[in-house]
């Protein structure tokens, strides 16, 4: 059977070309770029020119960037960090929509004695930003915002969010995991301090992500030991995942054309089609600011896991943000922050798509879905003959 | 991904006995959207009362709806008094097991089960019905979980845990704010039983210190043969070790049980060479049984 992958804000496919540009250095050219010798100090050039490439994405200096080994690492050290080096401000605001990277290391800072604000959002997924600006104050040590959720793919304005915090002299620090790759950024001309990104998201491997640190920015170092990436985040380099990430960089630059043009029209046929077939279905967020590969669809009266079994039947991957896929017994924070009623809740699906995906794809899934839907209803108790059947 | 049985996938996709009976004799409904999960169980009765038809909807995961199933096969062709005796545990057993934190899925079955013979019995007030008041206090304002249903769970399934009781019956699966007075319902209803001690990592296997075998002997005692004899309403206490000589007593039915010396020999014996020393051989501790009787005559 054949996997139809829309799953891709959970992780990506390593591209070939980053595969072929990782493998020799597992078995060959395993030296460590610490190293003295040629051997290594070869090896040493190539993460000197994934931290290059990695920057042209970012739009900023290869001197701003700090490999770290994913995305969760490169949130925990930019908020311990900031926080280490404003030891007097003792108060951090963040949502409640943020990923749990960030959100349980918040709420761990709260029992350690730090007040923690979690601003709100409306009913598409959107920020208040005049609550924001009431919020800061000299006590505020940290913002932290993500700049696309990965549920919902719901943009922040972060530039302005970065505006109105850092000229307040506050430390900004934004998780883009899920938006690096899908939309063009330039950091050199913005004001954001520190930003998190992981490889496994834009189809480098797990295992390597990067925190960009603004220059000017304090941040206090959270792994501590040998003088990597300048001191500020010990450990021997991973080598072949920094030098695959350079690679996916420099791939994601040339494909963010593709991203906001073919990959947007992908998921726009399928989220339009799977509404029209589909009976008490409707767009989870708002549609205006959204990622270009990412649709959460919830069917009503009906629930998540059960449509990811029946959907995996034909091969075909995405998420829910129902209670029962996740093993907590309440559905999805993100769709619980935004009031989304727990007749929609419990039945949303997350199809997130990637430039691998074809039309084919999208066509199998939405013939597919339809049948999924009716067969889970007519095992509802809250559907009557109106909405099953069709 | 969860890792789920053959059985619970074969009736996740083939679910038997889909949708309402009509003119039941019974209904009962649990759970509800807000949960997650939700369950109709409506059965008839023949003439001699036995069920000859059951049938279910549900709303839920793969687990909630392989349980409903199950339900449904398992108290076919049963009277209400037998299929009174269908617990949780035994559609959990029917599905090959379920993930611990989907138990609360065979849980609901077993709720929805008593609801409908209740709802036949006119014990309770009719479906769509929502004034009345459910049995006990309520603990878990999220779920709605009353301390008489926690209760319930930790005693028929052996819980000593507050993840446990939340992962059975959802309690405390919210906020969380209750989890302390789980936690005292759970220390309630134990509170007779032996508190696991935390002993030291002795192995069988390796040359034994007196006290690192008196340990081996108690725990192999508490996890071994203690929750066995309890099952028959008796209890084992542990009186001396001499050598390589353990002595017991026996308690509760084992103490008046005449095959009590085949338990000791089979039971306690056979584990203790298992798990302590092959060396071991267990007496009885007569005097302790007859002190016993004394202080209670």
């Amino acid at each position: 059977m054949k996997t139809v992958y829309f799953d891709n804000n959970a992780t990506t496919q390593v591209a070939p070309e980053v595969y072929e540009a990782m493998r020799p250095y597992f078995c060959d050219l395993y030296g460590n770029p610490s190293s003295m010798h040629t051997f290594g100090g070869q090896v040493g050039i190539k993460i000197r020119e994934g931290r290059e490439s990695v920057a042209r994405l970012l739009g900023c200096d290869p001197g701003e960037i700090i490999f770290t080994s994913c995305g969760t690492e490169s949130d925990s050290t930019a908020i311990h960090g900031a926080l280490a080096a404003a030891p007097q401000r003792r108060k951090v605001i963040t949502t409640r929509v943020e990923h749990p990277a960030v959100l349980t290391v918040c709420r761990d800072l709260e029992s350690r004695g730090y007040t923690v604000i979690e601003l709100g959002v409306d009913k598409l997924g959107r920020l208040d930003l005049g609550e924001l600006e009431r919020q800061l104050d000299d006590d505020t040590g940290l913002v932290t915002i993500m700049s696309a959720n990965n549920e919902t793919g719901v943009i922040f304005p972060i530039e302005q969010i970065a505006e109105m915090v850092t000229s307040r002299g506050i430390t900004f620090h934004t998780d883009a995991v899920q938006i690096v790759g899908k939309m063009p950024l330039n950091l050199s001309q913005s004001r954001i301090n520190l930003l998190s990104l992981s490889g496994h998201k834009l189809h480098a491997p797990k295992g390597v992500g990067v925190l960009y640190v603004k220059k000017g920015t304090r941040i206090a170092p959270f792994l501590l030991g040998g003088h990597q990436e300048g001191g500020r985040r010990a450990g021997t380099e991973n080598v072949p995942g920094i030098i695959g990430l350079g690679k996916a960089c420099e791939l994601a630059f040339r494909h963010m054309e593709d991203e906001n043009t073919r990959v947007r029209a992908l998921r726009d046929k399928l989220e339009t089609a799977l509404l029209g077939s589909c009976p008490g279905s409707r767009v989870n967020g708002d549609t205006e600011f959204r990622l270009p590969n990412t649709t959460n669809i919830s069917f009503e009266y009906i629930e998540g896991e059960a449509i990811l079994l029946l959907l995996d039947r034909f091969g075909i991957c995405a998420s829910s943000g129902s209670a029962c896929t996740s093993g907590s017994l309440e559905p999805s924070h993100v769709l619980r922050a935004m009031g989304v009623p727990f007749t929609a809740a419990h039945g949303s699906i997350r199809f997130s798509l990637s430039r691998y995906n074809t039309e084919q794809e999208v066509d199998f899934t939405v013939e597919k879905m339809p049948q999924i839907i009716n067969r889970l209803r007519e095992l509802s108790p809250f559907v009557q003959g109106d909405v099953a059947g069709r | 991904m969860w890792e789920y049985t053959d059985k619970v996938m074969d009736h996740f996709l083939n679910p038997r006995n889909v949708g309402e009976v009509e003119n039941p004799d019974g209904v009962g409904e649990v759970g509800s959207l807000a949960c997650g999960d939700a369950l109709k169980l409506t059965f008839k009765l023949d003439k001699e009362g036995r069920i000859v038809d059951a049938k279910f909807k549900t709303f839920g995961c793969a687990s909630a709806i392989a349980s409903s199933s199950v339900l449904t096969e398992l108290i076919k062709g049963k009277t209400l008094d037998e299929a009174m005796q269908v617990t949780n545990r035994d559609i959990a057993e029917y599905l090959g097991g379920l993930p611990e934190q989907k138990m609360h899925c065979s849980v609901m079955g077993q709720e929805a089960l008593e609801a409908a013979i209740a709802n036949y019995r006119g014990q309770m007030a009719p479906p769509h019905d929502h004034g009345h008041e459910p049995a006990g206090r309520i603990v878990c304002t999220c779920f709605g979980v009353t301390d008489q249903e926690i209760e319930r769970v930790i005693r028929e399934n052996g819980l000593t845990t507050v993840e446990q009781v939340t992962n059975y019956c959802k309690a405390g699966g919210g906020c969380g704010g209750c989890k302390g007075e789980i936690e005292k319902i759970i220390q309630s209803v134990r509170g007779d039983q032996v508190q696991e001690q935390q002993l030291p990592p002795a192995r069988k296997g390796k040359k034994l210190t007196t006290i690192q075998k008196i340990q081996l002997v108690q725990q192999t005692i508490n996890e071994q043969v203690r929750p066995a004899l309890r099952a028959h309403g008796g209890n084992i206490e542990l009186i001396d070790v001499e050598g390589d000589k353990v002595i017991i007593a026996f308690r509760g039915m084992c103490a008046q049980c005449k095959i009590s010396e085949f338990t000791m020999r089979e039971v306690v014996e056979a584990k203790l060479r298992e798990f302590v020393s092959d060396d071991l051989y267990v007496e009885e501790d007569k005097d302790s049984l007859d002190a016993q009787h004394v202080h209670k005559g």
